[in-house]
């Protein structure tokens, strides 16, 4: 049962989420701030645009945490990269259009929803907020429809 | 400059998390997403039962955060858009398996092809904004105003 659920093991999963956690906790505790991920794809366009939606005084406020943010992801997951990751760098199957597609969708989206699986499933949740929860509910349907069609129709992976 | 430090050092724990997790990569989220591996049930509730923790409790024992005024709160509205958006975020998540932390995590474990997703999320949330911007130009009565 459990095998057939986590075909690749579980602890790994677990671990990960927990360490997920520990940031956002991290963040919270130290900052008062949320670690919502999309909003960075938002409050950094304000450094170049002169769009109203980019000039809100929330954008303005947040966009150099937000980027400083971003940084430690990627710092550690290389950390994770040089320490437990195999020797050469990660790569996807997944071809570049439904890579640029995909993204392009999810940022409209996530942007007019007010957050994604971080800002809504774990930030939103985390706070107890209902919208959230719908939002949650709602994106992992249409997740789950979006990916199995893919695969039913042949498209891998 | 420490509140610096500790936002790089929360996204340097949330980044190495993604990363262990297999969430910075596009297959183990497809296959989530496909019903073959529940593993990111685990990911999102080792998460969210510490997030839920600290964020309920904490507050009730320290009247501010360790290097700012005061607790920010979330900003989740019943609104259409929140459903509309998380729709539309679901198709797009379920279309390349990346979403926006991992697309920035993944960055850093070499993945360099997660640029055409940032490339992506850049774009969704610029059209996004152009959007918005017009809403916010438009006369307040159409109840469009914020965000």
């Amino acid at each position: 049962m459990f095998a057939q659920l986590f075909p690749l093991g579980w602890g790994h999963y677990l671990a990960g989420g927990v360490l997920i956690g520990a940031g956002v906790a991290l963040l919270y505790v130290a900052t008062g701030r949320l670690a919502g991920m999309s909003s960075v794809f938002t409050s950094s366009w304000s450094f170049l645009s002169s769009q109203a939606a980019f000039r809100q005084p929330r954008w303005l406020a947040s966009r150099v945490w937000r980027l400083q943010l971003a940084l430690g992801l990627v710092i550690g997951a290389a950390l994770w990269w040089l320490t437990l990751g195999p020797a050469e760098p990660l790569s996807t199957q997944v071809p570049a259009w439904r890579l640029a597609l995909g993204g392009l969708v999810a940022g409209y989206g996530a942007r007019l929803a007010g957050g994604c699986t971080s800002g809504h499933g774990i930030c939103g949740l985390g706070s107890l907020k209902l919208p959230s929860l719908l939002a949650v509910l709602v994106f992992m349907a249409t997740g789950f429809l979006t990916a199995q069609a893919l695969a039913a129709i042949g498209v891998a992976p | 400059m420490s509140a610096a430090l500790a936002t790089v050092a929360a996204g340097a724990l949330f980044g190495f998390g993604l990363a262990l997790s297999g969430m910075a990569r596009p297959e183990v989220v497809l296959s989530f997403l496909q019903w073959r591996d529940f593993g990111l049930m685990l990911v999102m509730g080792g998460a969210l039962a510490l997030t839920l923790a600290v964020y309920q409790l904490v507050p009730r024992w320290q009247r501010a955060p360790l290097l700012a005024a005061g607790w920010e709160s979330h900003t989740a509205r019943m609104h259409r858009d929140t459903f509309v958006g998380a729709a539309l975020f679901g198709v797009g998540w379920g279309l390349s398996g990346v979403c926006p932390g991992p697309a920035i995590a993944g960055l850093g474990t070499g993945n360099l092809e997660m640029l055409w997703v940032i490339g992506g999320l850049l774009a969704g949330a610029w059209l996004q904004g152009v959007q918005a911007s017009a809403a916010l130009a438009a006369p307040a009565c159409l109840g469009k105003a914020e965000r």
